[in-house]
């Protein structure tokens, strides 16, 4: 294919995603944004007024940008897994397969599909949140680096999740046995200063913790670990994780018999 | 000379359970001709058709699309092919001018020269009033319509027809049958089609190959296969109802019913003798017309061998099993 080509391909794919969220929006756009409304209400209204001030912050305040990041992670990684699986499961990933579509433009088409909703669902959980604080973004560049960065990370993580998939199970098992838990454990709603030394270390390893506090520091300018290897480590994640998913594809894996 | 629009060569194929769904086959088609692979379920009809469309993964031999070796550039001999699947394939969800316009996209094709394609390729396929409807919605003739509008959308020069027909109404498969010549001699688009409606391939194609249990048994010319054929059956409509099936000397008969008789006759045997035997035992023949299908005689009697798969309407549990466990 010459450039064109692949430009329009990798156009269509992403029309093609965008066009399935967007048809299904009140499965897509609606509920995450319903989550967060009440979790602004819950812990950063009710339960937040009486928590106090966090690194000399609202508790409202401090928790927004670990919201918007958990709405991100979970949608870009959620969308990606079930809209590969389900081309899977009515097979009509064939259509791809038998084209002339070269692998890593299906991969780009459905990251970028998957970032999109990500972001989509970002943006409206912000807007909601500006019902209940007020938002000044110290480092906009890099804000908006963090998010699209985490967005295409979790999207191709859905993507490889998709292709390992044999039944809808097994792409609900990652985003609730894993992404959950570690999203909470984070630091979306505390600061691991709160945490004994030990805990300290051990959330240390968790990769989302990186991806909040990057994405704290970018909007509230305050984080807990050094925002330099935050970004370091989601790029390297993001190169490692396309380069797998491009191999599993040019494989077959999941997907060629 | 032209190259053949499909070259096969020592094509073998196992699945990861160690079944051998093809042993080293070799098969040419040539360009502007409409073949016909038969076989039964689990013969390795769709496991050949799914390596030419890159749905399965080769074990060894070679594969070239109009001389475009799959494994130098599959990209450039993808442009070359279209495929219907014998599964519907395609989102429920989407709307079928969508499907249509995406698969162009697919190929790179520019939305101004995509559109008039797909308009034309829907009004063919009597499919232009369902163009904004959801593809869920449409009757299974509809949705293997749309599959063949897909295939098209870019000009294949090649056609693979997986079971285009499979579970359409008599009416419609004929339009489809005239559709598919249509742009076989009009357009020149080479045509491999599979099928279990035996009729169809006899009456569509040129050449033939039967494979069975991974192995071509057999790769001629349709007029050249049914002139093997040494047996014919007739059935006769009788005047007056039976209740036991007459016993006519040097002649197989079968009672179909109690108004219907159904005689072997081998060739150069006369026929004459038998209207004698039946009308000495009081049997008036009514009318007599060919069995449907003289192409199904001789692919029973080719692929029923002792351990053969048999039936071609059922799922050969082997190939099923092979594909769960292979992925």
């Amino acid at each position: 294919m010459n450039t064109r080509q692949l430009l329009i391909s990798l156009w269509t794919m992403v029309v093609k995603e965008v066009r399935r969220f967007l048809r299904i929006w009140p499965q897509t756009l609606v509920p995450p944004s319903i989550t967060m409304t009440m979790y602004f209400i819950i812990f950063g209204n009710l339960i937040g007024s009486r928590v106090g001030e966090m690194h000399g912050i609202s508790y409202m305040s401090y928790i927004v940008p670990g919201l918007i990041m958990m709405s991100v992670i979970t949608n870009s990684y959620s969308n990606v897994a079930s809209s590969f699986f389900s081309n899977k499961f009515q097979r009509s990933v064939e259509e791809m397969m038998v084209s002339p579509m070269p692998n890593w433009v299906i991969l780009a088409g459905f990251v970028i599909g998957g970032a999109a909703r990500g972001l989509g669902v970002g943006l409206i959980v912000t807007v909601v949140s500006l019902f209940f604080t007020h938002l000044d973004l110290h480092h906009p560049l890099l804000t908006l680096m963090v998010v699209i960065m985490t967005a295409l990370l979790f999207s191709i993580g859905g993507f490889v999740n998709a292709l390992l998939a044999k039944k809808f199970d097994d792409i609900s098992i990652i985003p609730i046995f894993v992404l959950t838990p570690l999203t909470y454990l984070g630091g979306v709603f505390y600061s691991i200063d709160l945490l004994p030394e030990f805990w300290q270390n051990v959330t240390m390893i968790n990769p989302i913790l990186y991806m909040v506090n990057a994405f704290r520091y970018g909007i509230l300018g305050i984080s807990d670990i050094p925002v330099g290897g935050a970004l370091i480590a989601i790029a390297v994640f993001i190169v490692a994780f396309w380069f797998l998913a491009l191999w599993m594809l040019n494989r077959g894996k999941g997907i060629r018999s | 000379m032209a190259e053949p629009a499909l070259s096969i060569r020592g094509l073998t194929k196992v699945y990861g359970n160690g079944f051998e769904a093809l042993k080293g086959i070799d098969l040419d088609v040539a360009q502007g001709d409409f073949f016909a692979l038969l076989g039964p379920n689990g013969a390795g009809k769709s496991t050949t058709l799914g390596i030419v469309c890159s749905l399965v993964q080769k074990t060894a031999g070679q594969v070239k699309i109009l001389g475009i070796d799959i494994d130098q550039d599959f990209a450039k001999a993808k442009y070359a092919l279209g495929v219907v699947p014998q599964e519907f394939n395609f989102s429920q969800f989407e709307k079928v001018g969508d499907i249509i316009l995406t698969q162009a996209g697919y190929y790179g094709m520019p939305m101004k020269e995509a559109k008039p394609r797909c308009e034309r390729l829907l009004k063919d396929l009597g499919l232009w009033d369902k163009r904004n409807g959801a593809a869920r919605m449409l009757s299974g003739g509809m949705k293997r319509r749309l599959m063949i509008a897909r295939a098209l959308i870019h000009r294949p020069r090649l056609l693979i027809l997986d079971e285009p027909t499979a579970g359409v109404d008599i009416e419609l498969r004929r339009s489809m049958w005239e559709y598919m010549r249509r742009i076989n001699e009009e357009e020149g688009t080479s045509i491999i089609l599979t099928t279990h409606y035996l009729e169809e391939a006899e009456s569509l194609c040129r050449n033939i190959a039967i494979i069975n249990r991974g192995e071509i048994i057999k790769n001629t010319s349709m007029r050249g296969l049914l002139t093997e054929l040494d047996t014919e059956t007739f059935l006769m409509d009788l005047a007056e109802p039976l209740e036991t099936t007459p016993l006519i000397k040097g002649f197989e008969i079968e009672r179909v019913d109690s108004h219907q008789l159904a005689l072997s006759v081998r060739k150069g045997t006369d026929l004459n003798d038998a209207f004698q035997q039946l009308t000495e035992q009081g049997v008036r023949v009514l009318s007599m017309r060919n069995r449907a299908n003289r192409l199904e005689e001789l692919f029973v009697s080719m692929t029923s061998q002792p351990e053969a798969a048999t039936g071609i309407d059922t799922q050969s549990e082997t190939s099923s099993q092979a594909k769960e466990t292979a992925s």
